[in-house]
């Protein structure tokens, strides 16, 4: 192996690595934030809603699970412009994010409404509790608190995954390396330096999420 | 610029003969990491357990993508010349190895430990102990994770594409510029992957709720 690395044409670019850091946050952080609302309005519809409302949100998610992240981001940049959608690659890759998303989490927050107590709900309804006001103090928070280490994880997935939306061209971490490969030809040094990015970034998430943890939903749960 | 026509059609359907290979392969390869990383985890060796678990915090905290791309521009570096093939079958292995090591590992600590003390009590050597005990009885609750974990395989061997093999989404790609009639092409591509998946999703639901009745009988 006779190859020197040089990392000073890359670091030379931290400008550029910080706005792609960044872009990758806003991105994954937005879609974190649209994606468990559909996933909490598709998991109510799964657990309470009418059969027909039920059979479209099984659909939805099947088609997103079963198939691959690149092809649906492709069908959002590619295919639905075809048919008279116009938006940005940064519209199509958000919307992509939280459409694949919301699938992954109702699966997830469904299970963790399904773990309420039947004994909690009617205590709701014994306290004269409107549907909405039950589902939003009896039935979500204790879920989303049963569910929370799988919802997290689920989440840097979908972190990592955002990688993949610099193939259209999209503005995030991964699209910097397109840029700076152009410019300095080291594309061995700038995957490693990128790649570590990530893993950072990962590291950071998951400490943020475990702090939110402590603050928000590390009270006793009055069952043990 | 020409219309979408039967050979397109065709063209996108022999590719999938490659998504399928590429899932094998990493699917095979995985799965030999896999059981390398879960057993050093489980094992009694410190600096194994310290290697593995580093292993597993690289490859789970970083894109597939990127992986992807370190094997492709980084083994010319090292002296390696390698095709798209095989950095996508390499990265796609480890990663998959990554994965699967923490499911497995989790399956053989589900073994009660009474099953090892009992083994040890008997006298069998580690080799003996764990293929003759704990191994099989492991093996039981780590099919259908790893069956819903092929899904996850399938649907990363897209990722190839992008460094240039020809497996489904790229095919996809191709045709789409050729005829540019995105609607079709990517319903086809999405189709056929969901054909390839849904099978093997619907196959690992019923397996874990099937086990899920056993244990709960005892």
């Amino acid at each position: 192996m006779n190859y020197t690395f040089q990392f000073g044409p890359v670091f030379q670019a931290w400008p550029l690595l910080l706005h792609g850091t960044w872009m990758t946050i806003q991105l994954s952080g937005l879609a974190m934030l649209f994606g468990l609302m559909v996933a909490v309005l598709c998991a109510w519809g799964k657990t309470s809603g009418p059969a027909p409302v039920r059979a479209l949100i099984q659909v939805y998610i099947e088609l997103i699970r079963n198939t691959p992240f690149l092809v649906q981001l492709f069908f959002f940049f590619f295919a639905l412009p075809a048919v008279g959608v116009r938006w940005s690659p940064y519209t199509a890759a958000l919307v992509a994010m939280t459409v694949n998303l919301g699938a992954y989490a109702t699966e997830i927050v469904r299970a963790g409404i399904e773990a309420i107590p039947r004994g909690q709900i009617e205590a709701g309804l014994a306290l004269n509790l409107t549907r909405v006001e039950i589902f939003r103090f009896v039935v979500l928070k204790p879920a989303l608190r049963a569910i929370y280490p799988a919802l997290t994880s689920q989440f840097i997935l979908l972190m990592l995954a955002s990688s993949v939306v610099s193939v259209i061209s999209a503005d995030d971490l991964t699209s910097v390396a397109a840029t700076l490969q152009s410019e300095t030809f080291r594309s061995f040094e700038i995957y490693i330096v990128i790649t570590l990015i990530y893993l950072a970034l990962t590291l950071c998430f998951s400490y943020v999420f475990r702090r939110i943890h402590d603050r928000y939903l590390s009270y006793p749960d009055g069952r043990s | 610029m020409r219309t979408f026509g039967s050979s397109d059609f065709w063209y996108i359907l022999q590719a999938v003969q490659w998504t399928v290979l590429l899932s094998i392969i990493a699917f095979i390869g995985g799965g030999v990491v896999g059981l390398a990383v879960a057993l050093a985890r489980t094992g009694s060796s410190r600096a194994a357990r310290v290697l593995a678990t580093g292993f597993i915090k690289i490859f789970q905290g970083t894109p597939l993508l990127l992986q992807l791309f370190l094997v492709f521009f980084g083994a010319p570096v090292i002296g390696f010349e390698v095709d798209p093939w095989t950095a996508a079958a390499v990265a796609l292995t480890l990663n998959a190895g990554s994965f699967l090591g923490e499911i497995w590992r989790g399956c053989i600590e589900a073994v009660p430990r009474g099953q090892w003390e009992a083994a040890a009590a008997l006298g069998l050597k580690y080799r003996d102990r764990l293929r003759d005990v704990i191994l099989p009885q492991a093996l039981k609750i780590a099919v259908p994770p790893t069956v819903g974990y092929l899904v996850q395989v399938i649907k990363g061997t897209s990722l190839a594409a992008i460094i240039g093999f020809t497996e489904l989404t790229r095919a996809g790609q191709i045709v789409n510029n050729a005829t540019f009639e995105p609607m079709v092409v990517f319903s086809i591509v999405a189709a056929l992957y969901f054909l390839l998946c849904w099978p093997l999703s619907l196959l690992a639901g019923r397996m874990e709720r099937r086990l899920a009745i056993a244990q709960a009988r005892g």
